[in-house]
């Protein structure tokens, strides 16, 4: 058990510290896929030592909400971080919450956000927050329509019974998990503000989603968010790979699987940090109001994933 | 002249570019616009002076674009009361411009609808004119607040957002009042005079030298285009054309200027939809086009290489070879890169059908230049009206009919062409001879104006001489004030979250007609 714990923690800082890492690689693939010289991969850790230095600037009128926000979303990502497996499957934190939660988890810091942002009542964050309204509204059921899925395949809502079930059974090819993975694909897209759905690198702040909601924010509290983003980015990666490519996490009780685990992982986040700047250079962004297209074709590929496998798997 | 049914007291001036110059009485003014509209032409500029230290009153001066050239009429208006007749009503695009006049000089433009101050913005007291000669520059006001009536929209879930004059990025300042339903736009009203900076008060009294100087900075994208125009004014005045190779070294400049503009802008419009291969590709093309202006002629932006009388530099020695080599380089690219901005779905979902300015709105609100080109408005000062070189060597306008972000996409792709062609066209017919003529002292009263078609539009500047070879009133134009209005229902309909990409589509100048 103690041990259990210690992983948990291990897992935790982990995905905590490495965060701005996969950020500033994402970057620095996007940069070189345009042809230009990249940004240092240590330059997000810079930014948030650079904004963790400067003072906080509150509005006037602000509640308390405006300040304690932050530090909700960032509890929260760290919190799923947790909850995830993505190097050991026997973590203590994993029965805590299902998959179901883990949606909710990710729900609970965006109501706060999208609060904090109307808490001032400047037009630029109630803009923002009714713009990520109208994509959570639309995200949220397809995300669950593909988690369905991979509960569906391992009979299970647990994270952990989901991954034992597709890493460490015999190998078999599931077609909706095909389908599934597409949808997963574009609702990662979209909540976590890339291309084609929002612009994570815009001064434009007309066509901000994210960026408009946390305008008003600054220093340590800027610093949390942008750290949470990254976070966000980190566990909707671990996750992705957690359902639809689980091989290599270790197994319950086999710690001797652990450092191959975590060199798996850093492997699968590299792949999948340059697939996601590949995607994202060779995309445009998106009309406002095409966002809802593009979720419904989520939706609609996370029902067929799961029509699929009733009709074929079963 | 004749100007449509009716014949006008114009004579044509000695100069580059064609100009016809009269007086008419103020009250004459509107059937005259009337004519000027029957005859196809557009109101291009309206400014006002004060010549009391003549003798006289106030005036007012009025720029039409017609077939043959510039009109260019004044009207003199009493020392006490100055009014004239509104033009607005006839055409949209004076509005602004006589509510700048008022603000400056406190000419009333009577019957006008909107009457509201426009560059004043609280900073000089509201019966205190900035621009008449009794004025001291040096004077110093606390600025007050000034509450500016926007135009509400009101309804069931209409609401407002106010944006700028402080933007997230570093841009010029101007605030735009949306009132949307939703994402979708109502209406927008602009509200510009932010940059304000008394540029034509600073004209007073300036050499001819200096004169050109501050003209190139009024607005610095558009650099070669006024300091063209500007050394064009003098030069008509003073009676003294430059040497055929220093208009053709001109055109050269003018040439490159419009190139790395549209080039930033096509990289900008790539931005605007988040497609950064697009911005950066464009922007190294920019870059290196901006180097070889530095490399060649001493500066990356060609500030101060055309100065009254003539040029400051010539060609370097491989210069001619460089150019035309350049001009092959950035043309293929471009070509590319066309390509990649035709076939990209998603890029052509934003710019298509987005931001449409009809033709024949853009006939009524007189758009013109770059923009109005993009609106089947088939007016470029380089074709209608050629100063030298342009006589000899002929540029193909490049127009589109539908009105949108694509249009004025299409058109950048066509003039940046159409300038590399023309840039290794007059590399390779310059005329050898002297680069400057001496400007002779202009005497006191003479009068000057110059057009040249800049890359954003045509760009005026419009002088008149006082004692000793110095400036007395000096005003530039730039198309920016033609322009911003026709923004304004040109967004109409379309979402909050596009507008920033018609407004680049459009990459207006705050500080040009802010002054």
């Amino acid at each position: 058990m103690t041990i259990g714990i210690l992983i948990q923690i291990a897992q935790t800082l982990l995905a905590v510290l490495l965060a701005p890492l996969l950020m500033g690689w994402v970057n620095q693939c996007r940069a070189w896929l345009q042809g230009r010289s990249a940004p240092p991969i240590l330059q997000p850790y810079r930014t948030l030592i650079k904004l963790f230095h400067k003072d906080a600037i509150v509005a006037h009128g602000a509640t308390p909400l405006l300040r304690f926000a932050p530090y909700v979303f960032f509890g929260c990502m760290a919190l799923a971080a947790g909850i995830v497996p993505m190097v050991a499957n026997d973590l203590p934190f994993s029965p805590a919450a299902d998959v179901i939660a883990l949606v909710g988890v990710f729900a609970l810091a965006r109501v706060f956000m999208a609060l904090a942002a109307m808490d001032i009542g400047t037009s630029f964050g109630t803009l923002g927050a009714r713009r990520e309204m109208l994509v959570a509204f639309l995200a949220e059921p397809a995300l669950l329509m593909v988690v369905f899925t991979a509960s569906f395949v391992a009979n299970s809502t647990q994270l952990t019974t989901i991954v034992e079930a597709l890493a460490h059974r015999a190998f078999a090819i599931y077609p909706s998990l095909a389908f599934a993975g597409v949808a997963f694909w574009m609702v990662a897209m979209a909540e976590n503000a890339r291309i084609p759905v929002d612009n994570p690198t815009t001064h434009l702040e007309l066509t901000m989603i994210h960026e408009a909601m946390i305008l008003e924010y600054s220093g340590r509290h800027l610093a949390l968010i942008e750290w949470a983003v990254a976070l966000k980015l980190f566990t909707y990666s671990a996750l992705g790979l957690a359902l639809f490519m689980p091989w290599g996490i270790a197994e319950t009780g086999n710690f001797a699987a652990m450092p191959l685990a975590v060199l798996a992982l850093l492997v699968k986040l590299a792949a999948g940090g340059f697939a996601l700047a590949t995607i994202e250079t060779f995309l445009a962004k998106w009309r406002l109001f095409r966002v809802p297209e593009f979720l419904g074709t989520a939706f609609l590929l996370g029902v067929l994933a799961m029509l699929v496998h009733l009709l074929l798997e079963v | 002249m004749r100007i449509g049914d009716n014949e006008w007291p114009l004579e044509q001036r000695p100069g580059c570019t064609p100009v016809w110059r009269g007086r008419v009485p103020a009250e004459r003014l509107p059937a005259l616009a009337h004519d000027v509209r029957g005859c196809g032409g557009q109101l291009t500029a309206l400014w006002g002076s004060d010549d009391r230290h003549l003798g006289g009153g106030f005036a007012i001066h009025v720029a039409f674009g017609i077939p043959q050239g510039t009109a260019w009429v004044s009207s003199d208006l009493g020392a006490e009361a100055p009014a004239y007749p509104d033009l607005s009503a006839v055409f949209p695009q004076a509005d602004r411009m006589q509510r700048a006049a008022f603000d400056l000089l406190g000419i009333v433009a009577s019957g006008a609808v909107d009457a509201r101050r426009w560059l004043r913005h609280g900073a000089w007291p509201e019966d205190a004119w900035p621009l008449r000669r009794d004025f001291d520059a040096a004077t110093r006001f606390e600025p007050t607040l000034d509450a500016y009536p926007f135009i509400q929209v009101e309804g069931d879930g209409v609401h407002e957002i106010p944006v700028g004059p402080i933007h997230a990025g570093t841009i010029e300042p101007g605030h735009f009042r949306f009132s949307v339903i939703g994402d979708r736009i109502l209406k927008l009203e602009e509200r510009l005079g932010y940059t304000h900076k008394g540029i034509e008060k600073r004209f007073e009294g300036m050499t001819a030298e200096e004169g050109a100087r501050l003209a190139g900075r009024v607005s610095g994208d558009s650099h070669v285009a006024f300091a063209w125009a500007c050394c064009m004014a003098l030069e008509s005045a003073a009676g003294s054309p430059p040497p055929a190779r220093a208009q053709w070294l001109r055109a050269l400049f003018l040439e490159r200027e419009r190139v790395a503009n549209h080039l930033g802008d096509l990289g900008y419009l790539g931005n605007d939809v988040a497609f950064g291969i697009g911005f950066m590709q464009f922007w190294r093309l920019k870059e290196e086009w901006l180097r070889l202006n530095a490399r060649l002629f001493g500066h990356r932006y060609l500030f101060d290489r055309v100065v009254p009388g003539g040029v400051a530099c010539d060609l370097p020695a491989g210069a001619q070879a460089a150019l035309t080599d350049q001009c092959d380089v950035v043309a293929m690219h471009v070509r590319q890169l066309k390509e990649i901005y035709d076939e990209h779905a998603g890029i052509q979902d934003r710019f298509v059908a987005t931001g449409i300015v009809k033709p024949e709105l853009a006939a009524r609100l007189g758009l013109t230049g770059l923009a109005g080109r993009a609106s089947g408005q088939a007016v470029d000062a380089r074709v209608d009206a050629p100063c030298p070189p342009y006589d000899q060597v002929k540029v193909a306008i490049v127009t589109h009919d539908h009105g949108d972000v694509a249009a004025r996409a299409e058109v950048r792709f066509g003039e940046v062409f159409e300038s590399l062609r023309l840039i290794q066209e007059l590399v390779r017919r310059m005329p050898a001879g002297p680069l400057l003529a001496e400007l002779p002292t202009a005497a006191a009263g003479a009068e000057g104006l110059g057009r040249v078609e800049g890359w954003r539009g045509e760009v005026l500047v419009a002088l008149r001489m006082g004692a000793d070879g110095r400036l007395e009133r000096v005003h530039a134009h730039d198309p920016s004030w033609q322009n911003w209005p026709v923004m304004e229902p040109g967004v109409l309909g379309n979402i909050v979250p596009d507008f920033p990409l018609i407004n680049k589509s459009f990459n207006l100048s705050y500080s040009g007609q802010d002054l």
